[in-house]
Parts: structure tokens; sequence; C-alpha cells
């Protein structure tokens, strides 16, 4: 225990960052037909770029279709219930991009079953590029050892390494959960706390709007600590 | 000389941060651009702005120059035009002329870094010079490269294929090459004399200077005279809203005098707009930057109607100054516009009127698409992340794989 009543981890926790660089594939698609082959074969980093970079490059305020997929298909195509059935497929689900790219396969495999002959082709500009995520992962200097070192730290640190710990961890790294929740729960004994912020759905959060929700619920543990203790 | 910390306010410390963290990665690489000219055009305005940042950043970094006489430099320029798309005849001897020169710098340039740095296609054969050393090329691309003349592609294509990576600024730009291809788009400077903020005498002074007043809403279009721009679509289009809603309409722009079309071009919008003294027709010089500063700052709505376009940095800067903004759909435009969110996209004439009305008349719509727009560009478009590109582009020549831990 600290001297404020709060639990100290013999393992501290340890803020990394992510940043991220574009890679192209050169892939391109016209229609929905060219557009479900290359997903099918593109590397998963393509898949995971298209789902996850809106959230790094929207961080205060989100647009509508909140992937490139669902914006292509609604705006680009303009298959709306498509588009809106892509939007919505719910990313939590989710602890491996394989099994992402077969939900989001499967979907558009059997709207183009029924759809077959009104397939519409793109104006030139208009294509879909098909791009990957080269994810580069570095240590920073936070290192945290308990509830009140972590919040002082959420609050500071780049957006950038909340993403990594929420997301890329979680579903890249296929850890099948948030780093910070995992450390919560397993360094300082605060299950509950965990679950909460495990609980919060980071896809339909802003990123900013992540962070001070996470903030929150760890500043309301530190006060019914500090209360109680 | 802006430095680093100077762009903390702006984009946040933890952005700054980042650098040094990824900088100190790359400290122990001695990075070498090369181009064709060390002022005017974009190139030369990125690697001013960017070198002595990488150098802050402790990335030992540095610029060269090719050199070349008259005739080279008449064939880069068709090889430039080529590039885009333009009909241009070539001769043999322009090849040659191209491929003498390049040996005669590849020849006299002291070639040094770990990681050479090659702009556009003027100093592409330096690639030649890539067995006699142990270093990684790289060709940076700015040019807008997804309709290229075949015949040119043709030659470029065997000195590209030797570089380790191509950059590209908009996935449309890429083609199918051996190498790997990075995208990286261009970015604007926030503490520029064109983006920043200005105070209200310096912009009364511009509108005084051009007889502006702004007793009506302004739709403003930036760009040279230029058919692709469509500056008489633009005219076209405010006819349309002005029988709704009354407005003026300001096109201003980069006088080119050695460009012949830009001269016709100038003249036909001229003529077009003398009929309606609400349109405001602007030559200005290039360079003009507080000028256009000014008269995007005023604007109730800026518009970008051109009907092909490589990244479209004139974009950028009007949501950077979160402007409601109507733009075609077409090159790197729609990297910066998500429609309805951050600015509405068109196709025509007839949708670019409609969305300008629709802008003009819901205020408060206008205000938050411009708003949206705004922080689209801090996050992605300002020079800070195109800095954070270039240290992990040369970090990744060192690496494999999707996921690297440094």
């Amino acid at each position: 225990m600290s001297e404020l009543g709060l639990t100290r981890a013999s393992e501290p926790f340890r803020f990394s960052t992510r940043v991220h660089l574009r890679e192209l594939t050169g892939l391109r698609a016209r229609n929905l037909f060219e557009f479900v082959e290359h997903l099918k074969k593109v590397p998963g980093s393509v898949i995971y770029h298209h789902t996850h970079h809106y959230l790094q490059q929207h961080q205060y305020q989100m647009p509508e279709a909140p992937n490139d997929f669902a914006y292509w298909i609604t705006e680009i195509l303009q298959e709306r219930s498509l588009g809106e059935k892509i939007a919505s497929i719910n990313l939590c689900d989710f602890t491996s991009i394989r099994a992402l790219r077969e939900e989001i396969v499967t979907v558009l495999s059997n709207y183009l079953e029924k759809n077959r002959k009104k397939l519409r082709e793109v104006n030139e500009g208009e294509e879909f590029h098909f791009v990957k995520s080269i994810s580069f992962v570095l240590p920073t200097p936070y290192v945290v050892y308990d509830l009140r070192e972590f919040t002082a730290v959420l609050k500071k640190i780049t957006i950038h390494s909340i993403y990594f710990h929420t997301f890329e961890a979680r579903l890249r790294l296929e850890k099948g959960i948030n780093d910070f929740s995992h450390w919560v729960e397993m360094s300082l004994g605060e299950r509950q706390l965990a679950e909460k912020i495990a609980k919060l759905d980071p896809y339909t959060n802003t990123m900013e709007g992540l962070r001070t929700k996470m903030i929150q619920l760890i500043d309301l543990r530190i006060k019914e600590i500090e209360c109680t203790g | 000389m802006h430095r680093l910390k100077d762009y903390e306010p702006i984009v946040g410390p933890q952005v700054v941060e980042e650098l040094y963290l990824l900088a100190e990665k790359v400290k122990g690489l001695s990075i070498q651009n090369i181009n064709s000219t060390a002022v005017g055009g974009g190139v030369a305005e990125i690697l001013n702005r960017m070198v002595p940042l990488l150098k802050e950043l402790g990335v030992h970094a540095k610029w060269d120059v090719i050199k070349g006489g008259e005739r080279f430099f008449k064939v880069t320029k068709k090889f430039h035009n080529a590039l885009h798309g333009r009909v241009e005849s070539f001769t043999p001897e322009d090849f040659s002329v191209f491929l003498e020169t390049g040996e005669e710098n590849r020849k006299t340039m002291e070639l040094t870094g770990n990681v050479m740095f090659i702009h556009d296609p003027q100093p592409i054969t330096l690639i030649n010079h890539k067995g006699n050393m142990d270093a990684k090329w790289i060709w940076r691309c700015h040019i807008d490269v997804s309709n290229p003349d075949q015949k040119l592609w043709n030659f470029l294509r065997p000195f590209i294929d030797r570089y380790d990576a191509a950059v590209f600024s908009a996935p449309a730009f890429s083609q199918e090459l051996l190498v790997r291809q990075f995208l990286i788009s261009p970015s604007i400077d926030p503490l520029s004399d064109k983006n920043r903020n200005l105070t209200e005498d310096t912009i009364r002074t511009v509108l005084e200077r051009f007889h502006l007043d702004l007793d009506k809403p302004m739709i403003t279009q930036i760009s040279r005279f230029d058919y692709l721009k469509d500056p008489l679509g633009v005219i076209e289009a405010f006819k349309i809203v002005k029988r709704h809603v009354d407005c003026q309409l300001v096109l201003a722009g980069g006088e080119a005098s050695d460009d012949p079309e830009s001269t016709e071009v100038l003249a036909r919008v001229r003529e077009k707009a003398i009929e309606d003294p609400d349109i405001h027709v602007l030559a200005i010089p290039s360079g003009s930057d507080i000028e256009i500063n000014a008269l995007q700052t005023v604007s109730s709505v800026i518009i970008q109607k051109s009907i092909k376009e490589g990244f479209g940095l004139t974009v950028a800067e009007a949501l950077w100054k979160a402007k409601p903004l109507v733009a075609s759909a077409v090159g790197g435009i729609t990297l910066q516009v998500t429609h309805k969110y951050s600015g509405l996209l068109c196709h025509s004439i007839e949708g670019a009127a409609h969305s300008i009305k629709q802008l003009l008349q819901n205020p408060e719509y206008a205000r938050k698409l411009g708003e949206n727009g705004r922080e689209h560009i801090r996050q992605n478009f300002l020079l800070t992340r195109h800095l954070r590109d270039y240290l992990l582009l040369f970090l990744s020549l060192y690496h494999e794989g999707d996921i690297i831990y440094l």
C-alpha cells in the first residue's frame, strides 16, 4: 500500500506508444466484386488499417461512416444499406483481425449473391485503394506503480499511447483485453475497475472521449479508496 | 526559422515529445536529401522547413541540389508535364541530355548519406551510384503520376525499380512497382505566412488593396489560372448561387507569365467575369502568402472545384482556417475532406452550387464542418505529422514486418 491507501504494484505499467506509416499495396477496386476479392487476400494489416485508422485521424469528433470500407460503400458505391451493415459490425466482438475479415467478407459476399446483376462501377478517381498500416511501437519514459500515478500519466500522454494500449493490444496483438484493464486487475487487484474500463466501447467513443472516461473511472475509484481507507 | 517548441501550442507537447522519441532511433543515420532546386516550388519549400527541424531533433540531415543546364531543365519540365498526363513529344536527344546531366552530377556530387532521399524525377539517375556505396535509396515522388505518359514512365521505371522504396502523396498515384511504396501526404506549416493568424489590420490592408469589402458573403477559390482548376465552372456555379443568395466571388491565383495557357485561361475568366461586378478576378504574384491567407480568412465559403488535383494543399489551408469548404472529389482532396463531416464534396457545377447555397444559408452547419475540418488538418496534415512520417520512413528501411518494436 502507498501512503494514500492505494495499492502499489510490484510490476509497474510501462506506457508504450504506437505510430504508423502507411504502405501502398497498389491494389484497387472499382466495384464490389473486385473489392471482396481483394479483401479475401490482402494482408491483415490492410484490414486493420481501413477499420482503425479513422480512430487516430478523428480524435475529437467522428464522421458518420466509422471506417473506410463503410465510407466507400455508402458514399461512393451508394449502397447505403450495405454500408450501414459494414459500419455497424461491432468490432468489440472480435479478438483477431482474421475473424473480423471473415465477418466483413461474409456480409459482402451474401450481398453480392443477391445483387450480382446491379453491380455499380465507380468513376475513374473513385476507386478504393488498399493501404496497409506499419506499426512502430516504442517505449515512452512513463512508468507508473499505482492508480494516482496512472491517471496522472493518462492525462498527459500522447493519444497514440492510449490508442496502442486500447486497440492495438486487444485486437492486432490478439491479447483479447486492453492493456490497462489487464494491469489494473493483475497488478493492482482492481477487478471491478478493470471490467469497467474494458466495458467502455472504444469504437463509438472518440479517442479523447475515451481518455476522459477512463480518467473519470480511475479518479472515482481513487476517491472511494481514500474515503474507505 | 521556427523551432519545434513553436509548434507545441498548436499540436500539443505530446506530439513534439513523440518526435524526439522517434528521432532518438534515427540518430545514427545520415539523411542526404537531393532535389533540383534550392528555391521556388513545393519541394524546396518543404525541404527548407523540414531539414532544419530534422537537425533540431538531432538527426544528421543535409540537402544538396543537382546542377543542370537550360537544356536539362527544359527536358525535365517536359517530364513533369508528361508525368501529369499531358501529351509531350520526346526526342532521343531529350533522353540523352537527361542521362548525361544525371551522370555528371553523379560524378561530381558528394554522395555520402546512409539514406539517400531523392526527390522527384530530375535527380532520379543518381541511383546509378547505388553499387558504389552502402546506403538505402528512397525515391520521393511529389508529382501526380496516376496517369503518366507511358513512354516516359517506361524510361523512368528501371531507375525507380532499383530504389529501396518509393513514396507517393496519394494512393491513386501508386503504380505497379517492384519496390515498396509508402503513402506520405504533404503538409502545411501552421506558422508560415500562408497559414498563421493575421491581425485585423493586415487583413484590412489586403482587402483595401484589392478593393474588396465584406458587405456580401465572399466565396473564394485560390488557385492558379488553369483549366484543370475549372475557374470558368466556378463562375457558372456562382451564377446559380447568386440567383438565391446575394454574394460575391473571388478568384485569386498566381500569375504565370511563362505559361501561355495560364494567360489564356486568365483572359477567358476575365471576359466571363466582366458582366458581374461581384466577381473579382485577382491575378497576384506567386509568393503573395499573406494576401492569400487574408482572402481565405475572410471568406464565407471556400471552393476548390478542380477537375484534376494532385494533393490540393489549398484545401488543407482553407480547412486549417476552419472555413466551410466545397471541393471536387478528386485526387488528394478526398483524403482531406470527409463528405458532410469536414466539408462538402461535389462532382459537377450544379452540385457545387447546391453545396455553396447550403453552406451560406446554414451558417451553424457550415461552422461545424469548418471546425471539424480544422481538427482533421491539425491531426493529419501539419508539418509535424509529415516530419514523423519521414522519421518512420527512414526506420522502415531497416526493419521487416508490419509491427515493429523499436
